[in-house]
């Protein structure tokens, strides 16, 4: 009665909408891949014809101001926002067949499963990434159970090693996560969506709400957890300093469009783009 | 690994571990009215296992944007930075980030004139970190750490803090000892003397010998004559440009 | 003493009711949601429900179920918490009685027709009989995910993981499976099911029996089933395997060791004692036993 963590041989003949065919251009050791990746809200645009490859073990920054599209492109990616152009493709593990599908033609049972498995999300409102109702320990058990977990202990111990990681005291294991602070909770968050060892992590704004000691605290967490387990992630935050600690590379959002990208120092130290040189110097260091 | 179209057909083994050809870099300022700061163009330099070579020239010369860009920190506008990188020949100006990236884990490393402190990370892992990182163990490179910053006088009690709160000249040392870490192929060096003393630019002189010796290719930037004069066995000198209107 | 005979009532449609109160197209309306949750076990059909006249709560869901099966030669019990002789069980089968004639009973063995509240009777039922259990609240996920739409893709997808998240709290919070009532299960392997808030100790009964069992929700209009000999699966842990209650005392009454106990406040001095939640069940071992003893 367990659902098993593997997905259904992928090519098998179920009635899924037709596949377009795969762009040429994904790279062969690739992990995400997006192409024109469009949103519009009405008449306002979200983010517009979004492109870029991310690879295992790479960590992008989605930087740019407040209303530049970042969330909205975070939010078409993992799903959460109907996309109105462009195409998301994965790399699906090799133990799984391998190969890249397209996450917009794949069936929803196959996609849903690949996400729980494969990715973790960290929301900007802990409360959005939480079940408030549950104790901090069955918040990171969940996603355990949910690929199949049925061992109490096992669960339990897991879910006390990922509290010792994030810094959360191991005592606060039955407590509600209404009872943390929003750095606790934020941390419990982190715990949560990387307790099954996903491949890739989306961030929106993850030190958001947080006071600035509270926020090192918690960069300097993700930053060692990414390197630890070799994670790919696509974080986004207006916080250039964040995006200067977390980021191998960025891409400098404007108005829904990408208007430059590059290896993060590079972008931050030598920016060429109008915007991206505003958006620098009204930082005073990053 | 990919050579770019127009770089070098050959592939010499004994050739230099980092050349320039052609280097072109002109910082366009968009916010202030869109003034062009020309810095220099066709630059051709290279640099040979087991040698060091001095970038000599006025302050404003462009020494630093120089190394920046062997360093593939700024994007030149023109020209090819190759650097040998596992036996082959790399254009990092055409490279993909995490091939950059990569190159500098093992192969490049940079002295910059400031340490950037991360937070909360104790002085010893700052040091050790790219150790890790070039593949080492946290554990060998905290031993490595700890004899560096011993060696550049850094005290013990220092070792466990994060260097947020350290002087300048300690904060420096700090950066040394995590660029001498790893025993890069090819070192780039900004200063790396400018707030340290006698005691420990004399250790700073050591360090680079050693390099020097078991052949790895250093480009520094020495204020301090004595010092240049110690290290480099070639110089290479930049003049200053008018600036464009 | 023997068991009272089955009580036959007056004339069928003596009040000018249609037989068994609905009409004959709400029947077959009922009947073809019924057909389908037999054929899904343990699936949630929706059905467009009627009003009863009977508030929810009082089994409404249940009786639409009841009253689209039964036939005239159906011979019909009614229990709530294991007792005939409560108010709502009383009621119901009073209603029956008098919109459809049929003849009620209190013995298990006779019935045909079993409406249920919260309890499972102890004798085995068999394959003559059809079980019906009047349900609150259908949805086992809903205390965890409000959206009746996720609720539906959880099932469509056996996204079934977060419900051991209750019983991680429960063994969290007092060291076992303290989740004692509605304690969920999986039905022939595929659907997550409430089997009502009918005690734990009654959830192994549920499994393979040979009776045909039929879930009625009046306010939620969803009817559910487990057809005759399907496996019904309590959840657990590896490590926490499910278990039910046991007491240790027997019945007070007739000394059963195997059923199911209410505690009863005997006076106002704190005197209690443990006797059979089936009534059925305890009179007849006790009739037995004066029997043997004659
Ligand atoms: N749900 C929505 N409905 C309508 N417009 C939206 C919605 N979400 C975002 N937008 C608009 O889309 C643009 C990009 O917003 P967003 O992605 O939230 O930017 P960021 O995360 O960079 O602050 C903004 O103009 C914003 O007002
Ligand atoms: N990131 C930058 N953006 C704009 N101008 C820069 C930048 N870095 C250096 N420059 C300019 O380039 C010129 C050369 O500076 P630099 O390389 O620091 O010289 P040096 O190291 O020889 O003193 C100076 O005019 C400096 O202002
Ligand atoms: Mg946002
Ligand atoms: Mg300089
Ligand atoms: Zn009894």
């Amino acid at each position: 009665m367990t659902t098993p963590a593997s997905l259904p041989a992928t090519g098998q003949a179920t009635a899924e909408p037709p596949r377009a065919p795969l762009p040429a251009d994904l790279p062969e050791d690739g992990l995400l891949a997006v192409r024109d990746l469009t949103v519009r809200y009405g008449r306002r645009l979200g983010c517009a014809e979004v492109t870029f490859d991310l690879w295992p073990g790479e960590v992008l920054g989605i930087v740019g101001e407040s209303g530049s599209g970042k969330t909205t492109l975070l939010n078409a990616l993992t799903g959460r926002v109907a996309i109105d152009g462009g195409r998301r493709l994965y790399a699906v593990p090799a133990d799984d067949g391998g190969g890249w599908v397209d996450l917009d033609t794949l069936s929803e049972p196959k996609r849903r499963l690949l996400m729980r498995r494969d990715w973790g999300i960290v929301h900007q409102h802990p409360r959005d990434g939480l079940r408030l109702a549950v104790s901090a320990g069955a918040n990171i058990g969940e996603p355990l159970m949910a690929l199949g977990a049925r061992h109490y202990g096992d669960i339990r111990s897991q879910a006390l090693g990922w509290l010792d990681k994030v810094e959360i005291a191991p005592e606060r294991i039955d407590d509600l996560p209404r009872t943390f602070s929003g750095g606790m909770q934020q941390r419990l968050q982190i715990a949560r969506n990387l307790v099954t060892g996903p491949r890739l992590v989306f961030m929106d704004e993850p030190t958001g709400g947080l006071d600035v000691s509270v926020q090192a605290r918690l960069l300097d967490l993700v930053r060692g957890l990414v390197d630890e387990m070799g994670l790919a992630a696509v974080i986004v935050t207006h916080d250039l300093a964040v995006a200067r600690l977390l980021a191998h590379r960025l891409m400098v959002m404007k108005e829904g469009r990408v208007v430059e990208s590059g290896l993060t120092d590079q972008v931050l130290d030598d920016p060429h783009h109008p915007y991206t040189q505003l958006l620098v110097s009204s930082v005073l260091q990053v | 690994m990919s050579i770019p179209p127009n770089g070098p057909p050959t592939d010499p083994p004994t050739g230099p571990s980092l050349s320039a050809r052609g280097l072109a870099k002109t910082f366009v300022l968009h916010t202030q009215g869109g003034v062009r700061l020309p810095v220099f163009s066709g630059l051709d330099l290279e640099v040979h296992p087991g040698s060091c070579l001095a970038l000599n020239g006025p302050s404003g010369a462009g020494k630093s944007t120089l190394l920046r860009a062997l360093y593939a920190n700024y994007r030149p506008d023109a020209g090819q930075v190759l650097i040998r990188h596992d036996g082959a020949l790399l254009d990092l100006t055409a490279a993909p980030p995490r091939r950059v990236l990569e190159v500098r884990r093992r192969t490049l490393g940079y002295v910059s004139q400031f340490l950037r402190v991360i937070p909360r990370v104790p002085a010893l892992d700052i040091v050790a970190e790219p150790f890790a990182r070039a593949g080492g163990t946290l554990a060998e490179g905290r031993d490595r750490a700890a004899t560096l910053l011993r060696r550049l006088n850094v005290p013990e009690r220092l070792w466990h803090v994060a260097p947020a709160t350290f002087s300048g000249g300690e904060q420096q040392r700090v950066n040394i000892a995590r660029s001498f870490i790893v025993d890069y192929p090819v070192l780039l060096l900004d200063e790396p003397t400018a707030s340290l003393d006698a005691a420990n630019r004399a250790v700073v002189v050591e360090l680079i010998h050693q390099a020097r010796a078991r052949g790895a290719a250093l480009v520094g930037i020495f204020h301090d004559r004595e010092v240049r004069d110690a290290v480099a066995d070639t110089t290479f000198e930049l003049t200053a440009q008018r600036t464009a209107a | 003493m023997t068991m009272p005979a089955p009580t036959r009532a007056s004339t069928p449609t003596s009040e000018g009711y249609n037989f068994a109160y609905l009409d004959e197209q709400t029947k077959r309306m009922i009947r073809r949601a019924i057909l389908k949750a037999v054929a899904i076990p343990g699936y949630q059909v929706p059905f467009a429900g009627r009003e009863m006249p009977l508030p929810y709560g009082w089994g409404t869901g249940g009786i639409q179920v009841t009253a689209a099966v039964i036939g005239p030669k159906d011979v019909l019990k009614v229990i709530d918490q294991g007792a005939d002789d409560t108010t709502n069980a009383v009621s119901i089968r009073r209603f029956f009685a008098r919109t459809a004639g049929v003849a009620t009973t209190e013995a298990t063995r006779e019935a045909t027709l079993i409406q249920t509240r919260h309890r499972i009777p102890e004798l085995p039922l068999n394959e003559r009989q059809i079980l019906v259990y009047q349900v609150p609240i259908p949805e086992p996920l809903r205390w965890m995910e409000p959206r009746e739409t996720e609720t539906r893709k959880m099932h469509a997808l056996e996204e079934y993981g977060v419900m051991h998240v209750k019983l991680y709290e429960d063994i969290a919070r007092f060291g076992r499976i303290a989740t004692s009532y509605n304690y969920p299960v999986r039905v022939d392997g595929r659907y997550l099911m409430s089997p009502s808030p009918t005690p734990k100790f009654d959830n192994p009964k549920m499994d393979r029996m040979a009776a045909l069992q039929l879930f009625g929700a009046g306010r939620e209009k969803r009817i559910y089933a487990v057809p005759p000999y399907t496996e019904v699966k309590s959840l657990d842990f590896d490590d926490h395997p499910f278990e039910v209650q046991s007491w240790d005392q027997p019945c007070a009454l007739c000394g059963a060791t195997d059923s199911y106990l209410d505690e009863v406040i005997t006076d106002d001095r704190g005197g209690r004692m443990f006797v059979c939640s089936d009534t059925d069940h305890c009179r007849r071992r006790r009739d037995a036993q004066e029997e043997a003893a004659q």
